[in-house]
């Protein structure tokens, strides 16, 4: 969590993952550093002070106001938004206890220090998250005494795969990508396949728009995402795997790589890991830009060196998938919720979340919203509760109008309607989907028919091209949809909209395909009046 | 061989396990609208017509890409199956620039033949008339891009049953198209071996001889089965 218990040896967190960054953490970081080696020399032999340690972690959560910083003292953690380098001497400062005026008077950084007890915080129930904004993400010793790796050891040295596998089937983990398929399920059936080569991949290739969940743990703790992934491959018998990254993601290819190599050298990947005989290559491989690589088959496809497209399931890659051998798929939540299952036990992750949705989930916040960010609450917390009450609801003081979940396979669910429970069924029930996370909150500004536009135009980028129904018949949704927008459609465009958007759905070869239209029907089905407006004169 | 039975259209027909539904079809004297696929050639399942619906199951199958098992009970024909076939075969029309009266295919033309049978006179959605071109580089036949429907079929046999896989498919959504060699002309294609398995496969007036026009191609879609069926089986059966 972002707020830690008092410490003695104060010390300071900047988060330095792609957010912050690009708010202008680096140039913060060098300065806070340099005012803390300064700080060293300055006073002098006479009262040399402890070193002032400025670790860089990954995401502290509230994105929207960063860079941010951490500073850990005896008297708990106090946070920061948006300072810059010139500020960096006068926190020195006051970490040191040497600043001339109290905190709340220095106006470099009154104004700056953010609630850490405000809702966004306190109702975050960190397990994937657990050591994301703790752990330096470049350095495994960091890691290592913060936990990571210590399940892996454990699992090879005293379970067996099929405990293993019992525990993650009790623990009621259903897949984090999307789908919201039982984990414990996918496992079982690739470890039951005929003996054989099986692989183990990790879908990295988060792809929503408004969706940064993944990349946060990525750059975050990599290492609690490889420990789960050794741990999966365990338990389905794997000796190979990998990790299938979007290029987008540089900076989390950066960290992973790097995780990676000193996981090797630690004896941690490779042979005989562990001092057991359990011997897994991880590798990363890095997409190309295309949306549809983060459907499983396509992605199999990408990581064989082919073109990424999907293809028809059965048989699905848990039976046939890299290079014909049972392949077990997962996304990058999932597999690094597992190290907190063994540790916890899967009972004990069950008793999280509600019945049918365990656990916690991570979700994105962004757009109308005043604390934009990331956030982590058990499943089956409320719409109301993540929008309004976590994320401070519409930053102009407006109502809020809709929430779209799902990225362009999900939908838009009104405001009115939110005091639905976040599970996989409810979003379902509503013509959304739960799909990776990501949350974009829509004002009273926001016009449904454009949203839908909006949505179907990156479908339309994004279609493989392989099956008609998503190559040609996402053209004319955009089609009609632009003229809806442009306020010209008759009553006959939008019998044509809906007959379309049903065939492309129940037509289409693979997910995007199907999910494609669900922009559409969600807003026609909860926003109507929207598109009755849109209808030129005369119809 | 063990045999399966399943019920398509209320008829009670046996195939062979391992048999696809097209298949199953087939042998109870039915038929589906297809253009992807072809006996001969693997299945990719990308043209969407020969979707059926599976009795207890809300998802639609492509017969040509799903094995048929014990007990199954198919529907071939419903009113939302002919809705469904008929808005793909208008959004093929729709998406390429087919114009039958000039076309070196018409008269033996797949696509032509699929929009009959759907009873597909005119596409509801709006013709897009895409920028294509004509490659008239190799010396014995032509491709014209603007009849492509992206069955794949001719990537397929002449990776499959040739083996030179001189075609593949670029870019992608609506501006995939096929490609030469390493998208070259295809005259400058040294792997091509102008066999031609690619002109008779292909379903539409898309590749064609350079001696043919209008209405005289003579597509031979049967040779990919032939070819297989001979090299598998040992078996010549023209």
């Amino acid at each position: 969590m972002v707020a830690l218990p008092p410490c003695e040896r104060p010390r300071l967190r900047c988060c330095a993952a792609s957010g912050c960054r690009s708010a202008g953490a680096g140039p913060l970081l060098a300065a806070l550093r340099a005012a803390a080696a300064a700080g060293d020399i300055s006073a002098g032999a006479s009262a040399a002070p402890e070193p002032l340690e400025v670790r860089s972690v990954g995401c502290l959560r509230l994105c929207g106001e960063g860079p941010l910083l951490a500073w850990d003292g005896p008297e708990g953690t106090r946070l920061f938004g948006g300072l810059t380098p010139a500020a960096a001497a006068a926190l020195v400062a006051q970490v040191r206890g040497v600043a001339p005026i109290p905190l709340a008077a220095d106006p470099a950084l009154a104004g700056h220090q953010l609630d850490l007890e405000q809702p966004f915080f306190r109702l975050q129930r960190p397990l994937v998250l657990e050591g994301c904004g703790i752990v330096d993400p470049e350095c495994i010793e960091d890691a290592l005494a913060h936990g990571s790796y210590a399940q892996l050891r454990r699992v090879l040295h005293e379970l067996s795969p099929e405990q293993v596998r019992e525990q993650v089937r009790r623990s009621g983990l259903r897949g984090r990508g999307g789908g919201g398929y039982p984990t414990g399920l996918k496992w079982d059936t690739v470890a039951l396949q005929p003996p054989g080569r099986r692989y183990v991949v990790c879908n990295a290739d988060e792809g929503d728009p408004g969706a940064f969940m993944d990349r946060s743990v990525l750059e975050g703790d990599p290492h609690r995402l490889l420990e789960g992934m050794a741990i999966a491959a365990y338990a389905v018998g794997a000796d190979h795997g990998y990790l299938y990254v979007r290029a987008e993601y540089p900076l989390a290819i950066e960290r992973l790589r790097l995780a990676l190599q000193q996981a090797r050298q630690q004896g941690l990947l490779g042979s005989s890991i562990a001092g057991t005989a359990f011997a897994l290559e991880l590798e990363v491989r890095v997409g190309a830009g295309a949306y549809v690589c983060g459907e499983e088959t396509a992605l199999l496809h990408s990581i064989q060196g082919q073109r990424g497209i999907p293809r028809t399931r059965p048989p699905y890659p848990a039976q046939a998938g890299l290079w014909g051998a049972p392949t077990l798929i997962n996304n990058v939540e999932t597999l690094a919720a597992v190290p907190v299952i063994l540790r916890q036990g899967g009972d004990w992750y069950a008793a999280i979340g509600s019945e049918g949705s365990r656990g916690t989930k991570v979700f994105s916040l962004s757009g109308a919203i005043r604390h934009t960010g990331l956030v982590e609450v058990p499943m089956g917390t409320s719409l109301r509760t993540v929008v309004e009450t976590m994320g401070g609801g519409d930053p102009d003081g407006g109502a809020v109008k809709a929430v779209q979940t799902g990225g362009p396979s999900g939908g838009c669910i009104p405001a009115a309607l939110f005091d639905t429970p976040v599970d996989f069924e409810s979003l379902l029930a509503l013509g959304s989907m739960m799909g990776s996370g990501g949350m974009v909150v829509m004002g009273q500004g926001t016009a449904m028919p454009e949203v839908a536009r909006h949505f179907m135009a990156f479908s339309v980028n994004e279609s493989c091209g392989k099956c008609v129904p998503c190559r040609a018949g996402t053209v004319q949704l955009l089609a009609l949809l632009d003229r809806f927008v442009a306020q010209r459609a008759t009553a006959a465009d939008l019998e044509a909209l809906e007959a379309l958007c049903t065939m492309v759905k129940a037509t289409s070869l693979c997910g995007l395909g199907q999910a494609a239209p669900n922009p559409v029907l969600s807003t026609l089905r909860h926003f109507r009046q929207e598109y009755i407006a849109a209808l030129g004169p005369g119809s | 061989m063990s045999v399966i039975t399943l019920q398509v259209d209320g008829r009670d027909v046996a195939v062979p396990a391992g048999s696809t539904l097209l298949q199953a079809i087939r042998a109870a004297g039915l038929s589906v609208p297809t253009l992807c696929d072809l006996e001969g050639l693997e299945p990719v399942g990308a043209c969407r017509l020969c979707l059926v619906e599976l009795e207890g199951s809300q998802r639609l199958l492509p017969a040509c890409a799903s094995e048929a098992s014990e007990g199954q009970v198919i529907r071939t024909d419903t009113a939302q199956l002919q809705g469904y076939r008929r808005m793909a075969v208008e959004l093929f029309f729709a998406e390429g620039n087919h114009v039958c009266a000039f076309c070196v295919a018409n008269g033996t033309c797949e696509l032509q033949d699929v929009a009959v049978a759907v009873g597909m006179d005119h596409s509801r959605f709006p013709y897009q008339y895409p920028q294509r071109a004509v490659d008239a580089s190799h010396p014995r036949f032509s491709l014209d891009h603007n009849r492509c429907i992206l069955c794949t079929r001719c990537v397929r046999v002449c990776d499959q049953i040739e083996g030179a896989h001189v075609w593949d498919v670029a870019e992608r959504g609506s501006d995939c198209r096929i490609v030469a060699g390493l998208d070259q002309h295809w005259g400058e294609v040294d792997a091509c071996t102008s066999c031609g398995k690619c002109v008779d496969v292909c379903p539409t007036g898309a590749l064609y001889a350079k001696e043919d026009t209008t209405a005289e191609k003579h597509p031979h879609p049967e040779r990919a089965g032939q070819l297989r069926r001979a090299r598998e089986q040992r078996q010549w059966t023209p």
